[in-house]
């Protein structure tokens, strides 16, 4: 293929991609804008106002970095996952196999796809936040960096899930036991300087952590940990894990017998 | 000599839990053939040209699609395919135009190049007036056409057709096969096909290959194959209600009804021998066709003789007890 059909076909998987998810926006884009205007109530408004500042910011403002994030990380990994698994499952995949289509651009295809959906939600849900408080942004180049390498990390990760997944219930297991939890203790709702040492330690090995607060860093300019080591290490990561979903792919993992 | 359109050689799959699959298979496909790959269920047809369009990894082997090695330069050979498979794999939820737009875009084709050709294929296949409804709403048949017009979106000058008619009621079926002739002659595109049904293969494949076992049996024109047919067998209507098969020297009558017969020709007899002495003893024939498919006959005799040769290998690779 030469460049102009490359980019061709790119574009064609992630209009499809982004076709997919709009097609059903009452289960993509809908729910995330409900659920974080329920966090943005309740503990904002409500339980926030008891609670204080944080980090001296009020609770309001010191959650909607955090809540953003979140909605970014699980959208932009079930959209990825739930999109190329049930390709596998309805065969459609092999659309792509027969298709002369190199694997790095059937992987950037998914994964932009997956990004659009992410970042989408978390314009929503920003906007959302602009009913519950005035946003400022202290860094906005890093806070669009941070927002978009986190988005395609995670959808990197749900791809590598999709392909793994031999059921539906294998796509669920990852972001039920393991991406909420993270997300939750990433810091999202706390600082994590109000935990004793060793739980701020323990912390530290979450990764999501570093994306919240490189992210918060760029709304307020505060953060828990260095954002160059958060960057750096959200770089790794995508490189890392790009070139495993590639590897998986050119070896036909989960979808060539 | 051009080079062919499909050529396979040595290829072997032995699969992840140890079953082989295919056993060292060479096959050619001359350019603008219409080719039948048959055999009996789980013989290997599927997992050859699964091969072929990279669903399946091969083991061993070479694979070439109009000389272009698929080890060297898959992509490029790709270019040259098109395939439609037995199992529908699209997504039902998209819409025809959409599936086929998006076809042609992962070859690179723009939408302003992709949509007359889609409109093209959509009307010739009778999808047209369906192209924005989902795809699930479509009937079998409809979901078939519409995967010959999503494999033809890049004209292809070699297409895959496994199983294209499996469901297709017979009125349909026709109309697909007078589709697949014509683009077989007019377009000149290299057609292989894999069926089970064995009218369709002798009516509109020129060569054929069969495949049991993983092993290629036979590779040869149809109409050799069907001369080698040793017996072929006719049913016979009668005007008039018999009480008993007419006996003839040499062949093998049976009444099947009160107005029916069936008759065994051997190879080097004639029917005009059966049909006079009928005539003789008042018996008038009103029609007649085969009982069975010719080539469902050979077919059956060819896939029979294998089995049973595995059989024979294996009872002798049986451990003698001590």
């Amino acid at each position: 293929m030469n460049a102009t059909q490359t980019l061709v076909a790119l574009w064609t998987l992630v209009l499809k991609e982004i076709k997919r998810f709009t097609r059903i926006w009452p289960q993509t884009l809908l729910p995330p804008s409900i659920t974080m205007a329920m966090y943005f109530i309740i503990f904002g408004n409500l339980i926030g106002s008891r609670i204080g500042d944080m980090d001296g910011f009020s609770y309001m403002d010191f959650i909607v970095p955090g809540l953003i994030m979140m909605s970014v990380i699980t959208n932009s990994y079930s959209n990825v996952a739930s999109s190329f698994f049930s390709n596998k499952f309805q065969r459609s995949v092999e659309e792509l196999m027969v298709s002369p289509m190199p694997n790095w651009v059937i992987l950037s295809g998914f994964i932009l796809g997956g990004m659009a959906r992410g970042l989408g939600v978390g314009l929503i849900v920003t906007i959302v936040s602009l009913f519950f408080t005035r946003l400022t942004v202290e860094h906005p180049l890093l806070t669009v960096l941070v927002v978009v390498l986190t988005s395609a990390l995670f959808s990197i990760g749900g791809f590598i899930n999709a392909l793994m997944a031999n059921k539906f219930d294998d796509i669920s297991i990852v972001p039920t036991f393991i991406l909420t939890p993270l997300t939750y203790l990433g810091g999202v709702f706390y600082s994590i300087s109000m935990l004793p040492n060793f739980w701020q330690g323990v912390s530290m090995l979450n990764p999501i952590l570093y994306m919240v607060n490189v992210f918060r860093y760029g709304f307020l300019g505060v953060s828990d940990i260095p954002v160059v080591w958060a960057l750096a290490a959200i770089f790794a990561f995508i490189i890392v894990l790009f070139f495993v979903a590639l590897t998986m792919l050119e070896r036909g993992k989960g979808i060539r017998s | 000599m051009a080079e062919p359109a499909l050529s396979i050689r040595g290829l072997t799959k032995v699969y992840g839990n140890g079953f082989q699959a295919l056993k060292g298979i060479d096959l050619d496909v001359q350019q603008g053939d219409f080719f039948a790959l048959l055999g009996p269920n789980g013989a290997g047809k599927s997992t050859t040209l699964g091969v072929v369009c990279s669903l399946v990894q091969k083991s061993e082997g070479k694979v070439s699609i109009f000389g272009i090695d698929i080890d060297k330069d898959f992509a490029k050979a790709k270019y040259q395919l098109g395939v439609v498979p037995q199992e529908f794999n699209f997504n039902q939820f998209e819409k025809v135009l959409d599936i086929v737009l998006a076809q042609a875009g992962y070859y690179g084709m723009t939408r302003r190049e992709a949509l007359p050709r889609a409109e093209q294929l959509l009307r010739d296949l009778g999808l047209w007036d369906k192209r924005n409804g989902n795809a699930r709403m479509l009937s079998g048949g409809m979901k078939r056409r519409l995967m010959i017009a999503r494999a033809l979106m890049h004209r292809p000058k070699l297409l895959i057709l496994d199983e294209p008619t499996a469901g297709v009621d017979i009125e349909l079926r026709r109309s697909m096969w007078e589709y697949m002739r014509r683009i077989n002659q007019d377009e000149g595109t290299t057609i292989i096909l894999t069926t089970h049904y064995l009218e369709e293969a002798e009516s509109l494949c020129r060569n054929i290959a069969i495949i049991n076992h993983g092993e290629i049996v036979r590779n040869t024109s149809v109409r050799e194959l069907l001369a080698e047919l040793n017996t072929e067998t006719f049913l016979l209507d009668l005007a008039e209600p018999v009480t008993a098969p007419p006996v003839i020297d040499g062949f093998e009558i049976k009444q099947i009804e009160p107005t029916q017969l069936s008759l065994v020709i051997h190879r080097g007899q004639q029917l005009n021998d059966v049909f006079s002495v009928l005539s003789e003893q008042g018996m008038q024939v009103v029609s007649m066709r085969n009982s069975a498919n010719r080539l469902e006959e050979m077919f059956v005799s060819m896939v029979e003789a294998g089995n049973k040769a595995i059989d024979e290998r294996s009872e002798l690779n049986k451990e003698t007890p001590a």
